[in-house]
């Protein structure tokens, strides 16, 4: 129906007097159904949605208020504008207290007069409100197409020549009444409607017709297909007369050529009035027709009578796998090759799936999902292409080759990168973790790939990445380098990758952002224009770094140590309650779900928000519900099947600070040094006259004549995850592959979290009475720090050495260190344990070469270890 | 409050129609660089107040007007046409933190009074200085809970709002604004009640003020905290009528680019824009320089884009002088005709093409 296009339809079934079923959630307080009822509304097609709780049973005012604030935080619903229904002012008035888009009241009139229709018209205006006017006057409502016409130009010209008030958000009923009851005087009133609608039109510009269609079938009540019939013709010829929305049940709307030629005809007889005996005839067949419903059919299973193409693309979109193998199989057979099927429909899916994304209508968790139904679709089709012999498979649009580089560990980001560039048809090796440069380059040549994209979390990382570049430039490669991870960033690459390699280094600051960078950069069209744009990027970033920070000023080491934290002597924590070290063979992992901070976890799917608030984020709230259910399922698979298992190091000695160190000694008489912590001070110029902070400062001095001490622990609750992972990634499950990995980060952390509370109450025992909740142990609101080494009180990585040797972390748990010192398994956190009321968090930031010559010198390194291990810090 | 005349909707938009107007830049990172302490907020009319009270920068046009004023001078020998009063969080509303919301209407008074004063002092016949009277968005939101937990729950809601705006507003006009800004609307249902208080406050003194409305885009989601678009937010607030409506705060103008285009390509209106000074770096400090931020804004301006433009978070006198040097001789921005489109909005804008 092309007249359909530009109609609105409004949803109707969130009212009390129209649905019986909304009227009963509304009644028991069921609110959160009767939720879904406007969702179902939204999704099936409703571009408005009314509300109405005009019921005597109800405290109306209350009930809209309530229905409206939850339905707020409902972004699925809430996208689209509300009608707020209702026969009662105040009902109306407290309902636009609680809209914060522009809504249509559903109605006012002239009924009891002009003064009031003044005033509550004003006030619409004032709220920002457009207006639904029945053709209702003092003498009552407009029955006839004259009166209609009357009523309405009256109102109009009282609208917009008294008051201003903007005619096209003025919107008539003129009232829609049930046609074929048996009274001769109502044959005419679909006539009398259609009629007033084309002649307001023409008096009233910008002005629109709207009414409640499901009137006019009032008297086929029971029979729901004749009703469809009757409102699908009656919109038909009201649309062409110039009606613009209406109150419609948009689940079901028959299409008008879709109706049986008899019905049609029949019906449209009664709505036209064009017999007497039309109401008789429609009578006769009625019973025909009369099926056990709607036409509408739940869509969940309703997509499943779609053609297969179309039921792939479904799949696809909707995440779902439950038929993907029968689907499939039902493809492969209407074509000629196994392969036609990847290449043809489920591509094609893929394709609307990437749209969507592009478009910000899916999330990365959702695309993930489809990832899944395309692998698994993938998989089946094999054993046939194989058979067939019929060479390599789809001609992807590119080759892309990934890896974690040498001596890091982590691969979360870039798996997602990896599933969202094969969900955009790019042909993704991936290397895996801890790649040394020469297989990565090896690999590439060999591969004859178009891309190269390396991923890193820990700072060394970013050193290799500099190394891959400089290599690439030396072996004379032309292809593409992609930059991601959690401590890459522009101006790193700006600054200090790409002046190493000249064909291209590009950084990728997240999974959405990859699949337009490659599509870049695979287009030879594309390609000059696009690296030409980043190096401008690059040469702005580089620019603005040099003359950044102006007053950033560096002291030398020695005005550093003159402005040192000064320690409070008197403050300093007792002796630990059981000194030494302790070992937690396997750690309980459900007592560590309550400790998850959850608002990295969801950052990991690119869903940003804090947790808990992010659950009702307008945006991204539904998605976040959707992934930590799913993410607690596979909590229960982890923990319940003990799938992955936790273990924990961690011990107090006696130490002491001299200068930048820190002396661990082998006992209590503190005469013999069993190792010496090394650590950086703070150099940069600080405001507020602020202390220039280093981790010894938080330590009694050598010589203050007080018994001070350190702890250290190191945790991991990866053992297993990397199997379950894989378990995963072989069933073609790259959703929950990924979200094993990302939860044993999460526990990890909860771990780490957990032992120390337990170590500040119980093992050190310095704050037995501490009761904190998580969120205030998220927020770190509690005695004593535990910084890593590796993080910014204490950059240098190479010092976890020193505290896997001082805890014997390898052989007591199996936690091991890569060659740039990243932990193995992965999931895993490890750090030094300070008490004193008055440590803190601080960042090291950039030092001086005379800080890092001495601190060289203490370690025993080249000029060049030193340079490398210290590059973060030296700018 | 001396004898002027009042600055009318009609008279400001003639103003517009000819040249960009420029807005002062940042209030807040400007005070930090005082660096002052507990006891200067205080001064001595506040020293035994029961509270903290460092960083009630609003309250600082009672305890330090020098300092208020100089900033503001500081603005208008840079170039701004239009001084914002330092009243951001001075409703009663947001005062409440401070217990003194008691307060908040002679912190109003007393802010607009400040810029009045800098203002006369610059104004001349040929580039008339202009105070607008900044109603900030509070620090609850009326249309998001706070409860996880119950998502229908609210701590704030309409007829509040009216009530502490009606009297920010009142008190800010008693002080000697000449226009009213609704600034940093992050929720639009907060915006909606302020805009319903400023018009009630007009109908009682029988003449309007020009109305300046100005949102802000949280994230590179193109949304508002409480979920709307650009366009979603136009069209909820445009029966307000306002001289102009833009954006602010939250994103340095590149970011803020897509969005500025999608309001200048529907607004009715004149379009301001005041951006961040770039996004905050891990200090929480604002780096974008006043060259590179002045040469995105011209380029602005060269498309068409703006009519007022100004700095919000991190930016200086500097940026201003810079931004009125870099947009001085480019043409103003014609609004659209209107044409009477039909427009509602949920979340997201919804209309019907005639």
């Amino acid at each position: 129906m092309r007249q359909q296009a530009r109609f609105i339809n409004v949803g109707e079934r969130t009212n009390v007097t129209g649905s019986a079923r909304f009227k009963k959630l509304i009644l028991e307080g069921e609110y959160e159904k009767a939720l879904d009822v406007a969702r179902q509304q939204v999704e099936s097609g409703a571009q408005i949605i009314d509300i109405n709780m005009d019921e005597a049973m109800l405290d109306s005012k209350a009930a809209m208020v309530r229905y409206l604030n939850l339905l707020a935080s409902e972004p699925d619903i809430s996208r689209v504008p509300i009608m707020v229904d209702s026969s009662k002012w105040e009902v109306i008035e407290a309902a636009l207290k609680c809209i914060q888009g522009k809504p249509v009241v559903n109605s006012i009139s002239l009924k009891e007069g002009i003064e009031p229709f003044l005033y509550q018209a004003k006030l619409l205006r004032r709220y920002g409100a457009a207006v639904v006017v029945m053709a209702f006057d003092e003498k009552g409502q407009a029955d006839t197409k004259a009166r209609k016409v009357e009523i309405c130009q009256r109102a109009y010209d009282i609208l917009v020549n008294q008051i201003g008030f903007p005619p096209e958000d003025i919107i008539f009923d003129p009232n829609i009444f049930a046609v074929a009851t048996g009274i001769e005087e109502h044959n005419n009133y679909a006539v009398d409607f259609i009629e007033a609608t084309r002649e307001i039109k023409g008096l009233c510009p910008y002005a629109k017709i709207s009414g409640g269609v499901s009137n006019i079938s009032f008297s086929f009540r029971g029979n729901d297909p004749v009703r469809e019939a009757m409102h699908s013709v009656f919109l038909y010829h009201a649309i062409g007369a110039g009606m613009d929305m209406g109150i419609v049940n948009a689940g079901q709307l028959a299409v008008y050529d879709d109706i049986p030629e008899l019905l049609r005809e029949r019906v449209e007889d009664v709505i036209l009035n064009r017999r007497d005996d039309a109401t008789e005839r429609l009578l006769d067949i009625a019973a025909e027709f009369k099926g056990d419903g709607s036409v509408a059919v739940k869509e969940d299973e309703a997509w499943r009578a779609w053609p297969v193409n179309k039921r792939l693309e479904h799949a696809l979109v909707k995440g779902i796998t439950d038929f993907i193998d029968q689907d499939t199989e039902e493809a492969r057979l209407t074509v000629e090759r196994p392969l036609h099927v990847i290449e043809g429909p489920l591509m094609d899916g893929m394709n609307v799936v990437g749209d969507l994304f592009g478009e910000g209508k899916m999330f990365l968790p959702q695309v993930v999902k489809s990832a899944r139904v395309m692998k698994k679709a993938v998989a089946y089709l094999q054993p046939f292409i194989e058979l067939e012999k019929a060479g390599t498979g789809a001609r992807a649009q590119g080759k892309v080759l990934m890896a974690t580089v040498k001596g890091d560990v982590h691969d979360i980001g870039k798996n997602i990168v990896g599933v969202v560039l094969q969900c955009n048809n790019y042909e993704v090796i991936d290397l895996g973790v801890m790649v040394p440069c020469a297989t990565l380059l090896q690999k590439a040549k060999e591969l004859n790939v178009d891309i190269i994209g390396l991923s890193g979390l820990i700072t060394p990382s970013l050193d290799e990445m500099v190394h891959v570049a400089k290599e690439m430039t030396r072996l004379g490669f032309d292809i593409p380098l992609l930059i991601g991870g959690a401590t890459t960033s522009k101006a790193h690459t700006a600054i200090k990758i790409a002046p190493s390699y000249q064909h291209g280094v590009v950084y990728v600051p997240n999974a959405s952002r990859s699949v337009s960078v490659v599509q870049s950069l695979i287009s030879k069209e594309h390609k000059p224009a696009f690296l030409e744009r980043v190096n401008d990027e690059y040469d702005r970033a580089r620019e603005q770094h040099a003359r950044s920070r102006p007053g950033e000023k560096l002291l030398t080491l020695e005005q550093a140590r003159a402005n040192k934290f000064q320690l409070d002597l008197t403050k300093v924590a007792p002796a630990p309650k059981q000194p030494g070290a302790h070992l937690w063979q396997d750690v309980d992992l459900e007592v560590l779900r309550d400790y998850i901070d959850w608002t990295p976890f969801f950052l990991t799917w690119q869903l940003s928000g804090k947790y808990p608030a992010i659950l009702n984020h307008p945006e991204v709230g539904m998605e976040a519900r959707r992934v930590h259910r799913d993410a607690n399922a596979i909590l229960d698979l982890m923990i319940q099947q003990k799938k992955v298992q936790g273990k924990a190091v961690f011990g107090f000695f006696p130490a002491n600070s001299e200068g930048d160190d820190i002396i661990v000694y082998t006992d209590e008489s503190r005469t013999v040094e069993r190792c010496r912590l090394f650590n950086l001070r703070q150099q940069l110029q600080l405001r507020n006259d602020n202390p220039n902070c280093c981790l010894a400062d938080f330590v009694a001095p050598v010589g203050s004549g007080i018994a001070d001490y350190i702890g250290g622990f190191a945790v991991s609750t990866g053992f297993g995850a990397d199997e379950l992972a894989a378990e995963f990634a072989a069933q073609h499950d790259d959703y929950n592959s990924i979200m094993v990995k990302a939860l044993a980060d999460r526990l990890a952390e909860a771990l780490a979290e957990y032992l120390h509370m337990k170590v500040r109450r119980e093992f050190w025992g310095y704050a037995p009475d501490e009761t904190l909740d998580n969120e205030q142990l998220i927020r770190e609101l509690y005695q004593g720090i535990r910084p890593a080494p590796g993080y910014p009180a204490c950059p240098e990585h190479t010092e976890k050495g020193t505290l896997w040797q001082l805890l014997d972390v390898e052989a007591q748990t199996g936690i091991q260190l890569t060659e740039s010192y990243a932990m193995w398994p992965g999931a895993a956190v490890s750090g030094w344990y300070f008490a004193h009321p008055d440590s803190k968090y601080f960042a090291v930031s950039k030092i001086g070469i005379d800080q890092k010559d001495e601190y060289a010198a203490k370690k025993g390194w080249s000029l060049e270890q030193a340079e490398s291990w210290l590059a973060p810090n030296l700018g | 409050m001396t004898n002027r005349s009042v600055l009318s909707p009609d008279a400001l938009r003639a103003l517009l129609a000819e040249r960009i107007f420029v807005l002062d830049g940042a209030m807040g990172t400007m005070i930090q660089q005082y660096k002052l302490q507990e006891a200067d907020y205080r001064g001595t009319e506040f020293a035994d107040w029961s509270t903290d009270l460092k960083g009630n920068n609003d309250l600082l046009v009672l305890t330090q007007p020098q300092l208020i004023l100089d900033i503001h001078r500081q603005y208008l020998a840079a170039g701004a046409d239009i001084l914002e009063t330092n009243s951001f969080n001075a409703t009663p509303i947001a005062m409440a933190d401070y217990d003194m919301s008691h307060l908040s209407a002679r912190i109003n008074r007393e802010s607009a009074a400040l810029a009045r004063q800098a203002c006369d002092e610059y104004s001349t016949k040929d580039k008339p200085r202009f105070v607008a009277g900044v109603l900030g968005p509070t620090n609850r939101t009326a249309s998001i809970s706070p409860d996880v937990n119950d998502p229908g729950y609210r701590n704030v809601d309409f007829d509040t709002l009216v009530s502490a705006y009606s009297e920010s507003t009142h008190a800010l006009i008693e002080g000697g604004a000449d226009i009213i800004m609704l600034e940093t609307i992050f929720d639009t249902l907060n915006a909606k009640a302020a805009a319903f208080a400023v018009l009630k406050v007009f109908d009682e003194l029988g003449y309007s003020l020009p109305v300046m409305i100005s949102g802000t885009i949280t994230d590179a989601s193109g949304r508002t905290l409480s979920g709307q678009t650009t366009e979603a937010f136009y069209h909820s607030l445009a029966h307000v009528e306002p001289v102009s409506f833009g954006l602010n705060c939250a994103l340095g103008p590149d970011l803020l680019r897509p969005y500025v285009e999608t309001l200048s390509g529907i607004s009715e209106c004149y379009v301001s824009v005041h951006p961040n000074a770039g996004l905050p770096n891990e200090f929480g400090e604002y780096d974008l320089g006043a060259v590179e931020m002045a040469k995105e804004i011209a380029d602005w301006a060269e498309q068409g884009f703006l009519n007022i433009v100004g700095g919000c978070c991190g930016t200086t006198p500097e940026h201003i002088k810079a931004i009125s040097d870099a947009v001085a001789g480019l043409p103003a921005r014609q609004p659209k005709q209107k044409t009477h489109q039909f427009h509602l909005s949920g979340l997201e804008a919804f209309g019907l093409e005639w």
